[in-house]
């Protein structure tokens, strides 16, 4: 039994390291070939279109309850278990500082991990089982310039721009619930935005949505281009990339507080 | 020329081609037969270098392939073109798209000019006035005639066809290698069909080579492997079961 324990411990630990050489591998390709998105830039707008402009509906949605569910929930913890210790004059505050630092980032990076990652895995997993990657290298052209470069950059450069705009709707759905449904003035509550506003805090939420939105295509590509065994495998591939991305941004989200705070 | 010489290729311990010596000559062409699962595609692949083999070697015109750089391969890549057995359209493109794009890619030509050429392909290959279609929306034997129209569009000096006239009709299988013969002598080319259909390789080849076991244990014209002695050929040509494990005839 042990023995088995061992092996199966040791196959795993290769087989991480090899995923990770791989897509350390890709990584440097996509980044040699990056370039090439001034020859490739109706490739690159293409996906930034799918990856950025055809999200904002989802991200509106997920970004107007998270800004109105972190003031429902901030005032309820200031109200009933504070006993009123703490002045509803700090909801703003508070609310905006977990809104640039960790709810906009992380939660917009998972809605485009779901989104676009998964898409981005399924897409390219469903061109290498019908042999269409095969097809573009026997037409000399590379498949990481012609399919993983304007993906990468896409996601690196759509996501920070998405948690920005989330930024905007997750206060304004923040400011109705508090000023709407728990009697806080629009002054008040901006005013408290204000006082606690750093720039530095934004900053760290875009670092993180960097990291975030290459991660997740760079992974969706990595695992679309392995993809094998048919329509079975296209949908696996397709929950791997959605799993893998999620787990990069939890992690990863960790080692930058760390870092940055 | 393409020779290839002492040609190994193995997945995960499994040996598919074992000892592979073959030489093709310019303006020849060629069917390389041999039951499923044998290695003919994965010699076809291994042609254009998108499988690299364990050992041996592969000389394009002279130049060793095998260990070239993805710069020099591709650079080879375009002496070839391609026919992949599911065609290998790309679905997000329309016909004009799939067949212009190795144009667009590494030619200077205009969009008019590689519109003119795409419809010259379309017409050698019989389907005028299609352009704009999404290969969704084409039959198997009209995807099959695209992906030829596209394998021709650089005008190569080597053509690949990958089981061609799998899952067509008789007709449209007809039709497909009446293409290939006619390609073969209109552009000059050097043909290489890997296939398992007899009347196909009788049709189209000048040379027919078998793969079996890894090797190509028959090479010659067609008259040839009729008249072959060699038992493991005489059941291939006859569609007999001998070459089935467990159906081994005397």
């Amino acid at each position: 039994m042990w023995m088995s324990f061992w092996q199966w411990l040791g196959q795993r630990t290769v087989a991480f390291f090899r995923e990770m050489g791989t897509v350390s591998i890709l990584l440097y390709r996509i980044l040699i070939g990056i370039p090439s998105i001034f020859r490739d830039h109706h490739l690159v707008l293409k996906q930034m279109l799918e990856a950025g402009v055809n999200s904002l509906p989802l991200v509106s949605v997920v970004s107007i309850f998270t800004g109105a569910v972190s003031a429902w929930q901030a005032a309820y913890q200031m109200e009933g278990l504070m006993g009123g210790l703490v002045s509803m004059n700090y909801l703003g505050s508070g609310v905006s500082a977990a809104i640039f630092i960790e709810l906009s980032p992380v939660l917009v990076a998972i809605v485009i991990a779901g989104r676009v990652g998964a898409s981005i895995a399924a897409e390219l997993g469903t061109m290498r089982v019908t042999e269409q990657i095969d097809a573009l290298e026997a037409l000399a052209i590379d498949p990481v310039r012609y399919l993983a470069v304007p993906r990468f950059v896409a996601g690196w450069t759509m996501l920070p721009m998405l948690v920005v705009y989330s930024y905007l709707v997750a206060h304004l759905g923040a400011y109705v619930v508090a000023h709407f449904l728990l009697d806080v003035s629009t002054s008040t509550f901006f005013g408290s935005v204000q006082r606690s506003f750093s720039i530095y805090n934004i900053f760290s939420g875009l670092v993180k949505s960097f990291v975030f939105g290459g991660g997740t295509a760079l992974i969706g590509c990595s695992i679309g281009f392995q993809t094998e065994g048919g329509a079975e495998g296209v949908g696996k591939a397709t929950i791997k990339a959605f799993v893998f991305s999620s787990a990069f941004i939890l992690i990863g989200d960790y080692v930058l507080a760390m870092i940055l705070f | 020329m393409i020779e290839i010489r002492k040609l190994k290729i193995s997945f995960n311990s499994h040996v598919v081609l074992s000892h592979v010596d073959l030489t093709i000559e310019n303006g020849d062409s060629i069917v390389i037969i041999g039951g499923s699962g044998c290695g003919k595609t994965v010699l076809l692949r291994s042609i254009i270098g998108l499988i690299k083999p364990d050992a041996g070697t592969i000389r394009v015109n002279g130049e060793e392939i095998t260990r070239m750089d993805r710069k020099d391969l591709f650079r080879i890549r375009k002496k070839f073109g391609m026919l992949f057995q599911g065609a290998a359209l790309f679905d997000s493109m329309t016909v004009e798209e799939n067949i212009g794009l190795a144009l667009k890619e590494h030619t200077d030509l205009s969009a008019d000019e590689i519109q003119k050429r795409v419809q010259e392909k379309l017409n050698v290959v019989g389907l005028p006035g299609i352009e704009e279609k999404k290969p969704a929306e084409l039959s198997g034997g009209m995807k099959k005639r695209v992906g030829l129209a596209r394998a021709l569009i650089m005008d190569p000096e080597f053509v690949l066809f990958d089981e061609p006239t799998t899952g067509l009709d008789p007709v449209m299988a007809d039709a497909i290698n009446h293409l290939i013969i006619e390609t073969h002598r209109k552009f000059n080319i050097t043909s290489i069909v890997v296939t398992h259909d007899m009347s196909s390789a009788y049709q189209i080849a000048d040379r027919i080579a078998m793969l079996h076991d890894g090797r190509i244990i028959f090479s010659g014209p067609p008259s040839a492997i009729k008249k072959s002695e060699l038992t493991i050929v005489k059941q291939f040509v006859k569609g007999s079961g001998g070459l089935i494990h467990g159906f081994e005839s005397s």
